[in-house]
């Protein structure tokens, strides 16, 4: 039975961006529906991303740092990988924070409808699904339609022994060859976890480093590790071509100390990721998609299209769930009259084993813009929380402007590194001085205490290091 | 050797400027105090000399660029040895700091002034929730100089921004909603000037603070052009010019010395006058750019031919963009002489934070009874605007009575009476 439904406010998608915005504008007043593709709301970070990888890290942690224990005069078995029971704890939080969202959206009084939405024009939407809606007509949208993998002509090939980071994650089996197309973020993640469940894992990339970039000395101490984990990293490798034989994929590829071509039970393509913006209807409203797809909006999250806002992953800048929702918080903020605008930084985090994580400006963008800064390093060997849990390979990183000394970025490599870094987004957004920094007590022992003691450094009072006179 | 020429200190106030032009090349030899950079700062456009000497190795600014004092300029080669220029690319892990602590005792130096906002692209240094405030007051904050460490912006110093929007301060991010006038006729833009900025903001500054009054007198100057003709020829064989505005100056001083409320300034704050014991006098001067106003140092202390000299050539600077910015400050009171363009009386505005200002109209032959007899005598009507809060409309009357006194008996002024 079709119905048409009005409301102030349809937000396109269910992910951290869609949902946050939804929630936000509730909270501020506004009539709200949410329409979402998939029954669960959360999108890809929740059901398919960001949280499931999580576990599985944190699962690859405790693998690793078991056999580890074996030099602290520990020793455990090898462990006995369930798969099933795994898969099940892994969808259990799932279900958990997916049903959570759906409590939020109930006590709201937001309308959750199921479907695709397609704008009919820059004031109505025809919703595809199986309720009775199938049509919302609206004051103002806001687009979370998020993104989703890409794939190539060359990996076209109709067998699930092709996998992208959500079928990566379903765990159907550990293959006992993996190979990683793309050396990036979503890649060396997905691949440490099917290394520490014993899959012999190569990652090739093109570029020449992993994690184009990333400032190489917080890469480094990552790659030593990786390149023990996995049985072989190639950089500066292309995959010509593929196919399927008998044993499984055969990659034929070209680069540096490659050889020609080499069989895999499965590869996994981490090649980057598109936005969700074809198919929704937007040629029936002003907006136009760059030249990627993205939706282009100001700083409050407009597009040129005046009752249309964009948010997340279908907008340019890295695709982050803490980004979309920051971004979501705004669009409604903005579309309730408060004067919020984008001017915050967003903290990139690696979740590999160690973590790498940085803020503000790196090393590698000061240079790229001939920018005099201070850069501060604190290696962890001289941290003793870092020799207590056995982690010395970890270093701090700030930048500093020589001028005003002020912090202007971070980067930290070594567990818990995600973890850190919100000391240093603090830090840039308060416009603190590298003093501030190094006058506020840090506990001991910690690894937070490497950023005081870095802070320390820039201001030659730091008494964890001999700092020789010159 | 390399050496890093980077912009001094550029006197009170001025953090930063706008390079207009560079004066050298790469390869070029500069010589120490020789100018190797145009900039215009908040104040006046000035040469920038350098304090180095050698073949100019890099330039690192470029014309349009804002830089605040402390930045790299030029790199010059002093010697013959060659030296990397090249920073400390990749520094060892466990090296601390690319430029460590000079001495145990002496810290990383903290500027003691934050910058002027820049426009580098970094983060506004200003809390979020400061941020949030200027957005909703509608405050600039690439327009606030913060008052904290590094420049950072506090939620006071969003407020002080609305307040002196508020009390007219030309801000930035005051528009005053215009009605559009090309609905009754062809318009054209034309930006404001640097100079025309700052006069603005400095106008509407004393505008806003001073409780100006203006009192008009006349001298009559018969006798003391006499004097002028009589001597015009023996200066001008020294290369000055011996007009008017030179011979009031002296007239100034004697009343700034009898009258030392005049040669003050107001500390509204502390509920203090600031007398000066020194008497530099800003002279008015109309240029291409605007009005700029150099100031004479110690005018009691030189003669007549000096101050003729100086004004001269302070003048002629002036008007040439050749000017310095310490000239353009520590004015202590103010003349303005309009009457050489033909103007007999005006109401001048006083150059805050100094408390008064002389101004000197043209001096016509009018019809004056002496002695009972009708006579031709020569009159230069005077204006005199000063800061009411801190001077009495008696002694304004007072002042201004000793001045003409000065001007009406140039024997007994220029003896030193």
């Amino acid at each position: 039975m079709a119905e048409t439904h009005k409301t102030d406010l349809l937000v396109i998608g269910g992910g951290p961006g869609g949902y946050t915005a939804a929630f936000r504008a509730a909270d501020l007043g506004l009539q709200v529906t949410l329409v979402n593709a998939d029954d669960n709301l959360g999108g890809t970070c929740l059901l398919r991303g960001c949280i499931p990888s999580k576990a599985l890290l944190h699962v690859a942690e405790l693998i690793t740092e078991a056999s580890e224990a074996r030099t602290y005069g520990l020793t455990f078995g090898d462990p006995k990988i369930d798969l099933d029971a795994l898969r099940g704890w892994k969808d259990n939080i799932i279900t958990r924070l997916s049903t959570g969202l759906s409590g939020l959206v109930r006590q709201r009084k937001v309308t959750h409808l199921t479907g695709y939405a397609q704008f009919e024009n820059s004031q109505s939407a025809s919703i595809s699904g199986d309720g009775d809606i199938d049509r919302v007509e609206f004051e103002h949208a806001i687009i979370a339609t998020g993104s989703r993998p890409i794939s190539l002509p060359i990996f076209a090939l109709d067998t699930p022994r092709i996998l992208d980071s959500t079928t990566a994650l379903d765990l159907d089996e550990i293959p006992k060859s993996l190979l990683v197309v793309g050396g990036g973020i979503i890649g060396l993640e997905l691949g440490s976890v099917y290394a520490a469940l014993g899959s012999a894992v190569t990652v090739v990339e093109m570029t020449d480093t992993l994690l184009p970039g990333t400032d190489p000395d917080l890469i480094k101490p990552l790659e030593t590790r990786l390149r023990q984990a996995f049985s072989t990293i190639h950089t500066r490798t292309r995959v010509t071509h593929i196919e399927e034989v008998n044993t499984g994929i055969e990659v034929h590829w070209e680069g540096e100390g490659a050889k020609t071509s080499e069989i895999f039970d499965r590869v996994l393509l981490c090649i980057g990721r598109r936005p969700n913006t074809d198919n929704i209807g937007l040629e029936n409203t002003d907006i136009e998609p760059n030249d990627h797809g993205f939706i282009e909006v100001d700083s409050q999250m407009r597009t040129n299209d005046p009752r249309l806002f964009a948010i997340g992953d279908a907008i340019p800048g890295p695709g982050l769930a803490h980004k979309a929702a920051h971004e979501g918080k705004i669009a409604a903020e903005v579309l309730a009259g408060e004067p919020a605008s984008f001017d915050a930084l967003i903290p990139s985090v690696v979740y590999t084993d160690p973590e790498i994580a940085w803020v503000g400006l790196t090393e590698t963008d000061a240079r790229a813009q001939n920018r005099k800064v201070d850069i501060v390093r604190f290696p962890w060997a001289a941290l003793g929380k870092a020799h207590a849990i056995g982690r010395i390979e970890g270093q701090t990183k700030l930048i500093v402007d020589p001028y005003t000394q002020r912090v202007l970025g971070m980067g930290i490599v070594g567990p818990n590194a995600g973890d850190l870094i919100a000391e240093g987004a603090l830090a840039i957004e308060m416009a603190a001085v590298a003093e501030d920094i190094a006058h506020t007590i840090h506990p001991h022992p910690s690894l937070a205490e490497s950023i005081g003691i870095a802070s320390e450094i820039h201001l030659g009072s730091a008494t964890d290091v001999y700092m020789p006179k010159k | 050797m390399a050496t890093e020429f980077k912009l001094p200190d550029l006197g009170e106030g001025v953090e930063a400027g706008d390079v207009v032009g560079v004066l050298v090349a790469e390869g070029d030899t500069v010589e120490i105090d020789q100018g190797v950079v145009e900039l215009e700062t908040d104040k006046a456009l000035v040469e920038v000399p350098s304090s180095v000497a050698g073949t100019v190795t890099k330039i690192h600014i470029s014309a349009g660029d804002r830089v605040p004092v402390g930045s790299l300029l030029i790199s010059v080669e002093e010697g013959e040895q060659q030296v990397s220029a090249e920073p400390e690319a990749e520094a060892p892990v466990p090296a601390p700091k690319e430029e460590p602590a000079s001495t145990a005792k002496a810290p990383a130096p903290t500027p003691s002034r934050p910058p002027a906002p820049t426009s580098n692209g970094d983060p506004i240094p200003a809390a979020p929730s400061t941020r949030r405030l200027a957005r909703e007051l509608g405050v600039d904050l690439t327009q606030v100089a913060g008052s904290g460490p590094g420049g950072r912006i506090s939620q006071d110093d969003v407020k002080a921004a609305v307040r002196d929007r508020q009390t007219g301060g030309i801000a930035p991010t005051a528009p005053v909603e215009l009605p559009d006038f090309s609905r009754w006729g062809n318009i054209e833009r034309q930006p404001l000037s640097k100079v025309r900025q700052i006069i603005a903001k400095n106008m509407s500054q004393a505008w806003q603070q001073v409780a100006h009054v203006t009192q008009f007198d006349r001298a009559d100057v018969t006798d003391l052009e006499a004097f002028r003709q009589r001597n015009k020829e023996k200066t001008e064989a020294s290369g000055a010019k011996l007009t008017p505005t030179v011979l009031a100056l002296k007239a100034i001083i004697t009343a700034l010395k009898t009258f030392p409320q005049f040669n003050a300034s107001l500390d509204a704050g502390a509920n203090d006058i600031i007398l000066k014991h020194y008497y530099n006098l800003g002279i008015a001067v109309d240029t291409e750019r605007g009005l700029l106003v150099p100031v004479i140092k110690d005018v009691d202390r030189k003669d007549i031919l000096e101050l003729a000299l100086e004004l001269g050539d302070i003048s002629n600077r002036a008007r040439t963009n050749k000017i310095g910015l310490d000239e353009l400050q520590g004015g202590t009171f103010t003349v303005t002489n309009l009457g050489s363009l033909g103007v007999g009386e005006f109401t001048p505005i006083v150059n805050h934070p100094e408390v008064a200002i002389m101004g000197l109209g043209r001096a016509r032959e009018e019809a004056t009874v002496r002695e009972g007899r009708i006579e031709p005598r020569l009159i230069m009507p005077l204006a005199l605007s000063y800061d009411h809060r801190v001077i009495d409309g008696a002694d304004g009357a007072r002042f201004m009575r000793k001045i003409v006194d000065a001007l009406e008996n140039p024997e007994l002024m220029l003896m030193g009476g």
